[in-house]
């Protein structure tokens, strides 16, 4: 399987989804005159499969999925697991408390660095961040339920 | 003649008081910083720090913001020449050429050069901005929703024909950008389109979180578990000055840059984005070698960056002449404004000539301001950078999150932004370029707007896109491309995209 099959049928595939999104979701079509809300997004749609059908037949040359280097990818989801962790606690544990924990995890769990170099850096950066935008420039940002 | 020089005097006598000076600085300041700093691009900046100018009066916050933006846009290079990471989706372009100098060795170089194209583009476009303003927002006003459509299917046209590589991919990358911006309420008829009971995807998906996903956490997805970082260049002072190649070689750029930055500017759509973008495409096409494109030309540093800059001033033409917003950036500057009880439009020059005179004053101030920060001081702003890697990229993504949650304050943007960095690092992977996605996110609820009131005015005649002579003039353009771009495949040639894949692979 080379990336322009694979990259190809995934486009194929998302426009087939949205296709079939839009019937289920009874979008009216409109007709050419006179587009309606489905219109558009179908009219993507169809565009998107047509070229993701073609990306994916002309690619038979390009380089295979497996080739591409994907050594970092546990770390890569690591870091996304973190980032859906401060969307979960942002509005829950206010945005000092939900930063220091990501920036101690991803410093002293995934980077591996010294617990006291993580402690501090999180800490000073989410107090720091916290004073310079909420407090000095005003700008809301979430507090947890007990003030901090 | 005479009124406009007794204007700026005017004006400077304004712009050149301690307290409007003063704000200009921390302006520029700031939105350099902000523009240094991935993630957090001019549009989050202007967003984050409005309510920091409540307690202002009209002309400090208006000069406050809009040296944000300007600063942001300077600023934006940084982090894209030396990191590969494009401080704002302008500085998309910078990303590919100036990184490529960089690795050259050329960072100090392609840093001056941005410092000043954008200078010269700024400082040009603010006298065009002064001289031009009237006829040109009058042209401007003859674009009826037919020469949107046009003109916003020219820009994805362009986009797609750019693209290294495969203009199939560019165009199937700008239709997942479309369909993306599909979702949301349907202006003309109220309905929601893909939001599965969310009620914030209402307002359709943010540029923020998918520029922010799609390269900033896409690019820390890529680079963070690798076994050797990326290195953060360190360009000494010395080194900042371009050899005199490379001066004779960014000069045209700049001149060209900066007459099509302003135009683009001064029509609706991202056009400090489009900008950049047409820049890059035009430079690459009168280049001898457009081979070098990708592998440090000057010209693909020198062009898009003074174009950006030079659109950030094109873009406020309309909104301070007609009081309409170009963008998305000028709509929340119209919003400060009005905030601080400023009404744009024809009427702002005769009831305000102090903001209005002293704001275009201001912008020649903070050329020079951001002239002065750019080139000395870059050194004091890479400081950030030299942060180690394993500190810096976890900092990073809390200013993202910090940025663009503070945009609307919404975690579904957090949300957003998580999803689409995993989509970017897996585009990447595969090759697909991700810079078409974020302007067809932008572009897509105008485009949809402009066809189908286009259809109304002509009683759903497609023929109205073709009888009207500026949008004629753009889809023969659009075609034109769509024809270059299938060349190749009738002579069996290799065109320029098909070399620069062959020189990458090594086989060129």
């Amino acid at each position: 399987m080379t990336i322009d099959r694979f990259g190809g049928g995934m486009l194929a595939l998302l426009a087939l989804f949205t296709i079939e999104e839009t019937w289920r979701l009874r979008l009216p079509m409109g007709n050419l005159q006179s587009p309606g809300p489905a219109y558009m997004p179908v009219l993507l749609a169809m565009l998107l499969l047509v070229f993701g059908v073609l990306v994916a037949a002309m690619g038979g040359r390009a380089a295979r999925v497996a080739e591409v280097g994907w050594s970092e990818w546990r770390h890569a989801m690591m870091i996304l697991v973190v980032i859906a962790f401060i969307a979960l606690t942002l509005e829950r544990l206010g945005y000092r408390i939900t930063i220091a924990v990501a920036l101690a995890f991803m410093i002293g769990v995934l980077e591996r660095r010294s617990i006291v170099t993580a402690a501090v850096f999180a800490l000073v950066f989410a107090a720091g961040s916290f004073y310079l935008f909420e407090t000095l420039l005003r700008v809301p940002l979430p507090r947890s339920p007990w003030g901090i | 003649m005479l009124e406009t020089i007794q204007n700026l005097a005017l004006g400077f006598s304004v712009a050149l008081s301690p307290p409007v000076l003063l704000y200009a600085f921390v302006g520029c300041v700031v939105g350099t910083l902000v523009g240094v700093l991935p993630g957090v691009g001019p549009l989050a900046g202007i967003s984050l720090l409005l309510p920091a100018t409540f307690g202002l009066n009209a002309t400090n916050a208006i000069v406050m913001l809009a040296g944000i933006y300007y600063g942001a846009m300077y600023g934006g290079s940084t982090t894209s020449i030396l990191m590969r990471i494009p401080g704002e989706a302008a500085s998309v372009m910078t990303c590919i050429d100036g990184y490529a100098m960089a690795r050259k060795g050329r960072a100090g170089a392609a840093l001056a050069i941005a410092a000043v194209g954008s200078y010269v583009a700024g400082t040009v476009a603010v006298i065009l901005l002064m001289f031009l303003a009237p006829p040109l927002a009058a042209f401007a006003l003859r674009f009826g929703p037919p020469e949107y459509f046009a003109l916003l299917l020219l820009g994805l046209l362009v986009l797609a024909y750019m693209s290294g590589g495969s203009m199939l991919k560019g165009i199937a990358m700008a239709a997942f950008g479309l369909l993306l911006g599909m979702i949301g309420i349907d202006q003309m008829t109220g309905y929601f389109r893909f939001a599965y009971g969310v009620v914030e995807l209402g307002d359709g998906i943010g540029v923020v979180p998918v520029a922010v996903g799609l390269f900033g956490v896409a690019e820390i997805l890529a680079t963070a578990g690798q076994e050797t970082p990326p290195a953060v260049m360190k360009p000494k002072l010395r080194e900042l000055l371009p050899s005199k190649q490379e001066w004779r070689e960014s000069a045209a750029p700049i001149g060209r840059g900066t007459i099509l930055g302003f135009l683009i500017g001064i029509v609706p759509g991202s056009a400090h984005i489009i900008s950049s973008f047409v820049s890059y495409a035009v430079e690459r096409k009168l280049s001898k070698t457009p081979e070098e494109f990708g592998r440090g030309a000057v010209a693909g540093v020198a062009g898009p960056e003074s174009a950006n800059n030079s659109a950030t001033a094109g873009a406020f033409v309309p909104m301070l002449a007609l009081g309409v917003p170009s963008g998305p950036i000028p709509a929340v500057m119209l919003a400060a404004m009005m905030v601080h009880g400023v009404a744009p439009g024809p009427m702002l020059i005769k009831q305000q000539p102090e903001l209005f005179w002293g704001f275009i004053a201001s912008m020649y101030v903070g050329n020079v301001v951001l002239l002065i920060l750019n080139l000395p001081l870059v050194g004091l702003f890479v400081n950030v950078l030299r942060v180690p890697y394993p500190l810096l990229y976890p900092a990073i993504l809390a200013f993202s999150v910090l940025g663009v949650y503070a945009v609307n304050g919404s975690v579904v943007d957090v949300w957003i932004m998580m999803v689409m960095g995993g989509v970017g690092y897996v585009l990447r992977k595969l090759d697909f370029e991700t810079a078409p996605v974020v302007l067809g996110v932008v572009l897509a609820p105008m485009l949809e707007m402009a066809l189908r009131q286009s259809l109304a005015m002509s009683d759903g005649h497609y023929g109205i896109f073709v009888h009207r002579p500026i949008s004629a003039t753009l889809l023969s353009v659009g075609a034109v491309l769509v024809l270059l771009a299938l060349r190749p495949l009738v002579t069996k040639t290799l065109d320029w995209r098909a070399r620069m894949a062959l020189a990458e692979k090594g086989e060129g």
